[in-house]
C-alpha cells in the first residue's frame, strides 16, 4: 500500500513542476515534453535520479524524465558492456520496447479512429 | 474625376451600395451560443457527413452564398463577383467552395478581417461602376484553423485564460447598386500595426492597437466621433482585447463606453467555456450577416460602425520568433 | 535609430499593459489537476509494474512491459478522443507521464490521416515527439561520451 502512495506522491510532484513550468513561462507542452526528457537523461547520467526510482517506482519511471533515465542507463551499460560502440547502441536497446509500442499503437490508433475534434 | 478619398486612409461612396441580402452558419456550438436565434443553418456537428473540416468548411461557405442569392429570390448565378476568404493556407477552403459555384471570383486574406474586407472591396466595385451585384463572404472552422495554426486537436493541451475559440461558420452578404437596405457609406483601409505581442495565444490584445488605429483614423478623416454611430462593433477582439480598446481609445480622448461591442464577445455564453470570446473570420461574419443585419433592417439601429480586425501571423512566423502584425478595416453602415 | 528606440520604448510599454489586464491562470487549481492526475497515473503504472513482477520476469524486463501497457493505454484514450479532455483539466498531469508521449503521437498521426499514410500519419506522428526523441538520444549521446571517457582514460 505505502509504494503506491508514494509513487502517487512522486509522480505527482513532478507532474506540478511540469505545470508551474507551463503556467509561469511561455514553455508549451512540447517543449515541457523535450526539457524533461533532457533533464531525465542528465540526471541519469549523474546517477542522481536511480535514487528516486528506488524510493517512488513508478512515480518516478513513468513520467517522461524516467524515459530520459532510462535514455541515460541504457548508455552508460552500453558503453560498460560495448566501450565506444555503445555510446551509440546503448540508449535505443533500453528503451526498445516503449519506442517500439509508441510507433506501433501510434500508427494503428490513427489507423482505426478518427479525430473528433 | 470625383474624388471620393476622404482624409488619410479613407473613402466616402457616391453611389452607395446596398446590403440587400445577408446569410450564415454556424456549428453546433455556436448553435448552442448567444447567437442561437440568429443563425440561418446550425449544423449537427463539425463535419456534417464530409471527409475533412477543411471540406466542411467548403459547404459552410457554398450554403451562406447560396442562401443570400435565394433570400433575394435569385440564385448565384446572378452575383456577377465574389470575394471570399478563409484563414487556411493557400484559402484552401475557399477555392473548392468557388469551384462549386463557378463565379467570377476574387479570393483575400484578412485573416479575421476577410469579411469586412470582401464588403469593403466589394462596395468599391459597385460605387466604381464595375459592378452591379456581388457578394462578400468569409468562414473559418475550428479544427481546421486549429489544426493549422496550433495542435491536433486531440491533443492534451491546456488553453490559457487569454485564448479566444476560433468560430466554426460562415457569412455571406450580397452587396448591389440598387435596392433597399442599409448602405455602405464610408470605409477606412487600415495599415499594419505591430506592437509586439509575440503570443499566438494573446490575439484580441495583439489586435486591439491595430482597431484603435483605424478607429482613430476614421474618426479624423470623416469628421464624426464615436457618438455619431448608435453601435461600433469590432470584429474579434474578445474580453481583453475589447477591454484594451476602451482603455487605449481614452487615453486618445474618444469615449468608447457607451456604445461598443466586441462580435467575439457576442458568440458563445459564460458555460461554454471559451476563455475569452470567440475569433476567426466567422466571427465578424456571423454576427454580422445575423444579427447586426436584421437589427439594421429593423432599424433598431441606424447608423453603425464595424471594423474588422485580423492578425496576420503564420505558424512559421510564429516559430521564427517574430511578433504578430494586425490590421484592422472599418465600414459605415447607415440606413 | 532614434525612431526604432522610441517604438520600442511603446511596444515595452503596450505590453506592460497588455500584461496588468491578461488574466492569469489559475495556478492552484492547475497544480492540484496536474497532481492528482499524474499521481493517478504513476499509481496505475506502479499496479501495472508489480503485476509484471509477479510473473517473475526480472525487474528490467517489467519495466520495459511497464512502459508497453502505459503507452497503449496513452494511445487507446487518445484514438477514443478521451484523453484531450483529461488534458484540458489535468496539464501537466496528462502531459509528463509516458502516456502523454503516445498522446502526441497518437493526436498526430490521427490529425494527419486525411493527408494519406506516407506523408500524413507516417511523417506527422513525429511532429511533437520528434523533439523528444532527438533531444532525449543527443543527451544520451553527451553522456556516453562523456562516461566513456572516464572509464577508458
Amino acid at each position: 500500500m505505502q509504494e503506491y502512495v508514494i509513487a502517487f506522491a512522486v509522480g505527482g510532484i513532478i507532474c506540478m513542476i511540469g505545470q508551474l513550468l507551463m503556467d509561469l513561462t511561455n514553455l508549451t507542452p512540447a517543449h515541457v515534453l523535450v526539457l524533461f526528457v533532457v533533464m531525465g537523461t542528465i540526471l541519469g547520467g549523474l546517477g542522481w535520479y536511480q535514487p528516486l526510482v528506488e524510493l517512488g517506482g513508478a512515480g518516478a519511471t513513468i513520467p517522461l524524465t524516467g524515459f530520459g533515465n532510462s535514455l541515460a542507463a541504457g548508455t552508460l551499460e552500453g558503453v560498460d558492456k560495448y566501450g565506444f560502440l555503445g555510446i551509440f547502441n546503448g540508449a535505443l536497446s533500453a528503451t526498445a520496447s516503449g519506442m517500439m509500442a509508441a510507433i506501433v499503437f501510434g500508427f494503428l490508433m490513427a489507423v482505426i479512429f478518427n479525430p473528433k475534434g | 474625376m470625383l474624388n471620393k478619398r476622404c482624409g488619410k486612409q479613407s473613402i466616402g461612396f457616391v453611389n452607395q451600395p446596398v446590403i440587400i441580402s445577408t446569410a450564415n452558419i454556424g456549428g453546433p456550438m455556436e448553435g448552442e451560443g448567444l447567437q442561437s436565434k440568429y443563425f440561418d443553418i446550425i449544423m449537427k456537428d463539425n463535419i456534417n457527413d464530409l471527409n475533412s473540416w477543411e471540406q466542411c468548411e467548403s459547404y459552410m461557405l457554398e450554403q451562406v452564398i447560396t442562401r443570400a442569392s435565394e433570400k433575394i429570390s435569385g440564385s448565384v448565378e446572378n452575383l456577377e463577383f465574389i470575394l471570399a476568404g478563409d484563414l487556411l493556407n493557400q484559402l484552401m477552403s475557399t477555392h473548392f467552395a468557388m469551384r462549386t459555384l463557378a463565379r467570377p471570383f476574387l479570393g483575400l486574406y484578412g485573416a479575421c478581417s476577410t469579411m469586412i474586407e470582401s464588403m469593403m472591396i466589394g462596395a468599391m466595385m459597385i460605387d466604381g461602376g464595375f459592378a452591379n451585384l456581388l457578394a462578400g463572404a468569409a468562414s473559418s472552422h475550428h479544427d481546421a484553423a486549429e489544426r493549422q495554426y496550433r495542435f491536433p486537436t486531440e491533443l492534451g493541451v491546456q488553453r490559457p485564460p487569454v485564448a479566444q475559440w476560433t468560430v466554426t461558420g460562415a457569412g455571406a452578404a450580397i452587396l448591389s447598386s440598387t435596392g433597399s437596405g442599409p448602405k455602405l457609406t464610408y470605409a477606412t483601409v487600415g495599415k499594419i500595426v505591430d506592437m509586439g505581442i509575440k503570443d499566438p495565444n494573446a490575439l484580441g490584445p495583439a489586435m486591439a492597437p491595430a482597431a484603435v488605429d483605424t478607429l482613430i483614423t476614421h474618426f479624423s478623416d470623416t469628421g464624426r466621433n464615436p457618438n455619431y454611430y448608435d453601435m461600433i462593433f469590432t470584429g474579434d477582439l474578445g474580453y481583453i482585447g475589447k477591454e484594451m480598446v476602451i482603455k487605449l481609445c481614452a487615453e486618445k480622448g474618444l469615449d468608447l463606453s457607451n456604445n461598443y461591442e466586441d462580435c467575439g464577445c457576442m458568440i458563445y455564453k459564460e458555460e461554454q467555456d471559451t476563455h475569452a470570446g470567440a475569433s476567426g473570420c466567422a466571427s465578424s461574419a456571423v454576427v454580422f450577416c445575423g444579427y447586426i443585419y436584421q437589427m439594421l433592417c429593423k432599424k433598431n439601429y441606424g447608423k453603425i460602425l464595424l471594423v474588422g480586425t485580423g492578425s496576420l501571423h503564420s505558424p512559421t512566423s510564429y516559430q521564427q520568433k517574430e511578433s504578430i502584425p494586425c490590421i484592422a478595416h472599418a465600414l459605415a453602415i447607415e440606413v | 535609430m532614434q525612431k526604432k528606440k522610441v517604438t520600442e520604448k511603446l511596444k515595452k510599454q503596450y505590453q506592460d499593459k497588455v500584461d496588468k489586464i491578461i488574466p492569469k491562470p489559475p495556478i492552484m487549481k492547475n497544480l492540484l489537476w496536474a497532481f492528482l492526475v499524474g499521481g493517478i497515473i504513476c499509481t496505475i503504472g506502479q499496479f501495472v509494474q508489480d503485476y509484471f513482477i509477479s510473473m517473475e520476469i526480472g525487474k528490467k524486463d517489467a519495466a520495459a512491459c511497464t512502459s508497453v501497457v502505459m503507452v497503449f493505454l496513452g494511445a487507446s484514450l487518445t484514438g477514443l478522443g478521451v484523453y484531450d479532455e483529461i488534458g484540458k483539466r489535468a496539464g501537466a498531469g496528462s502531459v509528463v507521464p509516458i502516456t502523454g508521449f503516445a498522446n502526441s503521437i497518437v493526436a498526430c498521426a490521427m490529425e494527419f490521416k486525411r493527408e494519406g499514410f506516407v506523408f500524413g500519419i507516417g511523417a506527422k506522428m513525429f511532429v511533437i515527439a520528434g523533439p523528444v526523441i532527438v533531444y532525449g538520444l543527443v543527451t544520451a549521446f553527451i553522456v556516453g561520451i562523456i562516461h566513456w571517457f572516464r572509464v577508458f582514460y
